[in-house]
């Protein structure tokens, strides 16, 4: 095990990653301020006091002992998946589509939920896997399943980008699981025939209509493609240094939509410039590359697979958000860990985080709760 | 470790060692995908920030900032003595943008309910709406009180697509009677747009002349636009405002018109269907130029409501035609002065007398005098002054058509002048080519004789006999004039001797003063003489109607030409009152208009105590026609046509006007009898019998 020539007390925590990802929060509290105008409601103070709340939980995850994951694992699985069928049976009861549970104090999204959760079950299944049937249908079919019951729920929510993220997080426990290279090549292959296939049938109005946007934002400059033609004024209107704190136009006159949640990105590059997105993919190369090194030094399977799965999640939301902010990507509903306004998608990357935060003191060998 | 590939396609030989040696390789690679997005963001980011930078900053400044036009002041219509005709004045007013209406219906009721409109406003709106075009502004409403713009304003946000504005708007102080003469402003239509890109067209609150001077001096009172830089939110609300440049009104155009004349001879017509002309007749400014009924200028630029223009097309009066100029009317007996001109010219000696008897046998017909008992022995002076027929059927034989038509060209008749309006219909003076031209008939005598007497084929506008009052008041080539300003230069002379003009204006002095056809004419002043000649012109024939009663349409018209002093003659005018049963109804209106010129506390009384007989001022009669058609009508009158097309309507109407019947050359000869004339004439048009120059009743 790589010893750190910090001292053990301090070390005991991830700092190296943490001091960095507190700054981004900071920024994207500095955003939000902003975004609200100049004040600390209704943005920036709830989006700064959740972190606070959720590191703290991240932390308590991170006590957690390894047996702890081995043994939920299974049952949150089953438990969420259940809440995924519950929500479509109360969506279908109530009259159209609804991706919410509403518990009272606080409305629960499960399909969020699911991407942590989908990543800590394959990494159990794999675990419990005999290695020599790695290779065969029994390493294929099951985690298959697995990936593909709740992606087909959140799909007919319909949440697309949802249900990609399950899917990617699945994807990638399996590549690192070690089933052989060619199945993911042939995979690979097969989806580019089904997808322009899928797009024409399977896709709902609107998210065709997004990805044809996508394609060409300019030729509804009003219309869907409105999103990402704003969202790249903001950008590129920012230049190197920005506007300044509290000058961006586009969010202010509330030209860019969504300025606060998906599009907080373009909120932030067009205050603090080029030096501000470049600061933001510092960081997020950070808390990634971290992850990816806990997940290699991990010593067994399970953990190695856990937070391996959980990183790949994260760099899944920060992917796919930024690529989509900047033009890259359809416009997906999809926000950017720790900078978007939103209790749900920073409690999942806050249970990630957490999950990492403990691979890495088993690592270590701490000691852990139970 | 190894992998055996012998039996790779059954089952790879899978071990701990396997699996964590493919994740370190996988993880690296899944490690490298990341970097290499991470680094094709940054790219990314690099590329929209730096290189791209100018062009998104550009479009983020085309977002922020809104470049508005503030539509310029339009310039004023002064009369002579500097009194505006059209001003603008200060106005509150609410306009809709139609393509930025998200929820048309909401808007519109919540408009309603704020502006409290009537049912019929809200019609009108709605038509307004249905006709425009997204990118012109509609107007909702103007001439808000402060409460009411007040409450528009504050709920904008609420009201996308809705726009209010402090403002000028049109006003004519004068309202009707300038209506024909001014013309009115509207927002401008896709056409006019589509002829002239000048983007201030499409400004909310813009209005373009849409008629007489103000369609023709457009380009002068438009002015320039001023602007406005503004912050704006995506949603179209002002943050604050940039920079503004003030705009540049329009200039100012000074007409000849005397706004008091103007308005008098406008409000002394009274309830007629009337036309009056008033000169200068040494310079040819025109003092007054009013054709009455009219619509009200103020109203029509707001746009034409469906009940306003129920209202003006069901009237008989037409108030859409502005008579002036597009009126033609059978001159009727106003011509014998000019004709009488053209004997004096031709040689005749004005002392040479016929013995009117009542009538005159033309080839196989009589033509009648208008006075049927005779006038006895007639000389040129007593010819004119008491308008005998004969005399000039008589004479008219002997000196042919071809002189007298020459004459009434040399007078200004079947001319239009270089005036900016609109349009002016020019009418006949009939000679024998032209005769021969138009209907490729040969002119006959009984020609001659009915043109003598200004019936058959003659045909004049008012502004015409105004001219031709002025010409015979001073044998100048005076040349009617609007703009004021003009160098007042001796016009040329018409050429005829002297001794003609004087023998004439004291044989039209006689009209009024002497023993003449309309002593009632005379004014009220004992210096101040005027010279006059009556006209009644013929509308159907006498087998239909008497000219006198009967059916509004079927009377006669009346004409009355006149100048005054008549022994230095300063103001020439002219009157024709259609349908007015004769000129009896047509001289009482010059000679008020005129004593008005002399004396204006004296018009004016006699004016006063006329308009309380009438119901009030224009104005106020056609608030409570309005009035009345609200409360009879409600929001049941059918839709406005377009502009188009109530321009076509318009100018055929003017073209159409030919009261005049066109007499053809086989006409029925009268009869000495009226009754066998009546049986005898089975064509609706009208014999040629004129019973011209009705006397004075």
């Amino acid at each position: 095990m790589n010893r750190s020539i910090v001292p053990e007390a301090i070390s005991r925590q991830p700092w190296q990653m943490l001091i960095p990802l507190c700054g981004l929060v900071s920024l994207g509290a500095a955003v939000l301020y902003s975004a609200a105008g100049g004040s600390l409601q209704p943005y920036a103070l709830t989006h700064a006091l959740r972190f606070c709340i959720f590191l703290v939980m991240a932390i308590f995850i991170s006590r957690l002992s390894r047996n702890v994951f081995r043994t939920i694992a299974y049952p949150v699985y089953g438990a969420i998946l259940g809440l995924l069928v519950l929500v479509e049976l109360i969506g279908a009861v109530g009259g159209g589509s609804q991706r919410w549970l509403n518990l009272g104090f606080m409305s629960l999204q499960p399909s969020e939920l699911m991407k942590p959760a989908i990543v800590l079950v394959l990494a159990r299944f794999y675990e419990t896997l005999p290695h020599a049937m790695t290779a065969s249908w029994r390493g294929l079919v099951p985690a298959g399943v697995l990936i593909a019951l709740p992606a087909i729920f959140v799909l007919i929510q319909p949440d697309l980008g949802t249900a990609t993220a399950v899917c990617f997080g699945g994807v990638v426990i399996m590549f690192l699981a070690g089933l052989p290279l060619w199945w993911f090549l042939s995979a690979g292959g097969a989806l580019m025939v089904i997808a322009p296939i899928a797009f024409f049938t399977l896709l709902h109005d609107y998210q065709r209509n997004r990805v044809l946007v996508f394609m060409d934002p300019e030729g509804d400059p009003l219309g869907t493609g409105y999103h990402i033609t704003q969202s790249k004024i903001a950008i590129g209107s920012g230049g190197i240094f920005g506007k300044g704190f509290g000058n961006g136009t586009q969010s202010h006159l509330q030209y860019l939509p969504e300025a606060h949640t998906d599009f907080v990105f373009a909120t932030m590059a067009e205050e603090w410039g080029l030096l501000g997105g470049l600061f933001v993919l510092t960081v997020f190369a950070i808390v990634i590359g971290w992850g990816m090194r806990v997940a290699r030094r991990a010593p067994d399977r399970f953990s190695s697979l856990l937070a391996a799965g959980m990183t790949a999640t994260m760099f899944f939301y920060v992917m796919i958000n930024l690529m989509m902010v900047m033009g890259l990507a359809p416009v997906v509903g999809i926000p950017l860990p720790f900078m978007s306004h939103g209790g749900t998608s920073m409690l999942t990357n806050m249970i990630c985080l957490g999950t990492i935060m403990a691979v890495n003191r088993w690592n270590r060998g701490g000691g852990s709760l139970s | 470790m190894k992998i055996n590939f012998r039996r790779f396609l059954r089952a790879p030989h899978v071990t701990t060692g396997t699996l964590r040696n493919s994740f370190d390789r996988r993880a690296v690679v899944i490690g490298g995908i990341q970097g290499g997005i991470g680094c094709l963001l940054a790219a990314r980011m690099t590329y929209l920030s730096v290189f791209e930078n100018e062009k998104y900053k550009l479009q983020a400044e085309s977002n922020r900032v809104n470049l508005s036009l503030i539509p310029p002041r339009r310039g004023w219509i002064l009369d002579r003595n500097g009194q505006p005709l059209a001003s603008n004045r200060a106005d509150f007013r609410v306009d809709i943008i139609p393509e930025r209406m998200t929820e048309g219906d909401r808007t519109l009721a919540e408009l309603g309910k704020l502006l409290s409109l009537t049912p019929i406003a809200m019609q009108d709106l709605q038509d307004k709406l249905e006709k425009a075009r997204g990118f012109a502004a509609v107007e909702v409403a103007s001439g808000l009180d402060w409460e009411r713009f007040a409450a528009v304003s504050v709920r904008l946000p609420d009201l996308p697509g809705v726009v209010t504005q402090r403002g000028y708007s049109r006003f004519y102080p004068t309202g009707p009677a300038v209506g024909h003469l001014i013309g009115y402003v509207g927002a401008a239509s896709a056409e006019e747009y589509e002829k002239d890109r000048d983007p201030v067209l499409i400004t909310p609150g813009y209005k373009v002349g849409k008629d007489a001077l103000e369609k023709f001096y457009e380009k002068d009172l438009r002015g320039k636009p001023g602007a406005r830089r503004v912050e704006v939110t995506a949603s179209g609300r002002i943050v604050r405002d940039l920079d503004t440049r003030e705009d540049v009104p329009g200039k100012t155009i000074k007409l000849t018109i005397d706004a008091g004349i103007q308005d008098y001879a406008a409000r002394r017509i009274g309830p007629e269907s009337a036309a009056v002309v008033v000169m200068d007749c040494q310079t040819g400014d025109l003092l007054a130029m009013c054709s009455m009924p009219c619509f009200d200028p103020n109203s029509f630029s707001d746009g034409i409501g469906r009940l306003e223009w129920k209202m003006l097309s069901d009237d008989d009066h037409v108030p859409l035609r502005n008579k002036v100029l597009r009126g033609l009317y059978p001159p009727g007996s106003t011509v014998k002065p000019m004709v009488a001109l053209s004997f004096l010219e031709a040689g005749l000696d004005p002392n040479e007398s016929v013995i009117c008897n009542g009538g005159l046998r033309v080839g196989n017909r009589v033509f009648h005098c208008w006075q049927h008992r005779g006038h006895g022995s007639v000389n040129m002076a007593k010819g004119i002054y008491q308008s005998c027929d004969v005399y000039f059927y008589h004479f008219a034989q002997r000196i042919g058509m071809d002189p007298i038509a020459a004459m009434a060209h040399r007078l200004g008749l079947g001319h239009d002048f270089p005036l900016p309006v609109a349009g002016q219909s020019y009418g006949t003076v009939p000679d024998p080519a032209w005769k021969l031209r138009k209907y490729g008939k040969e002119w006959q005598t009984f020609d001659t004789v009915n043109a003598t007497i200004g019936q058959g084929y003659f045909l004049v506008n008012p502004l015409q006999q105004a001219v031709q009052a002025s010409r015979l008041a001073t044998g100048r080539i005076i040349m009617p004039r609007l703009i004021h300003g003009q160098e007042n230069t001796m016009q040329a002379s018409l050429g005829i001797p002297a001794d003609h003009i004087a023998y004439i204006r004291q044989a039209m002095s006689d009209v009024a003063n002497g023993p003449g056809s309309a002593p009632h004419a005379r004014l009220p002043f004992p210096d101040i003489k005027l010279a006059g000649k009556t006209g009644t012109a013929q509308v159907v024939g006498l087998n239909v109607g008497n000219g006198k009663g009967g059916l509004w349409k079927h009377r006669d018209h009346g004409h009355f030409i006149c100048f005054a002093p008549a022994d230095n003659p300063r103001y020439a005018c002219s009157v024709v009152v259609e349908h007015g049963g004769g000129s009896g109804a047509a001289y009482p209106i010059a000679r008020d208009v005129l004593t008005y010129v002399f004396d204006k506390q004296r018009g004016m009384d006699i004016l006063t105590e006329l308009e309380t007989g009438w119901g009030g001022t224009p104005e106020q009669r056609l608030d409570a026609r309005y009035k009345a058609y609200s409360a009879q009508y409600g929001v049941g009158a059918p839709a406005v046509p377009s502009d188009e097309e109530s321009r076509k309507l318009q100018a055929a109407d003017g073209a159409d006007e030919p009261a005049q019947p066109i007499t053809e050359a086989q006409s029925p000869a009268p009869e000495p009898d009226p009754n066998a004339a009546a049986s005898a004439a089975p064509q609706a048009s009208p014999s040629p019998v004129a019973s011209p120059g009705s006397a004075p009743q």
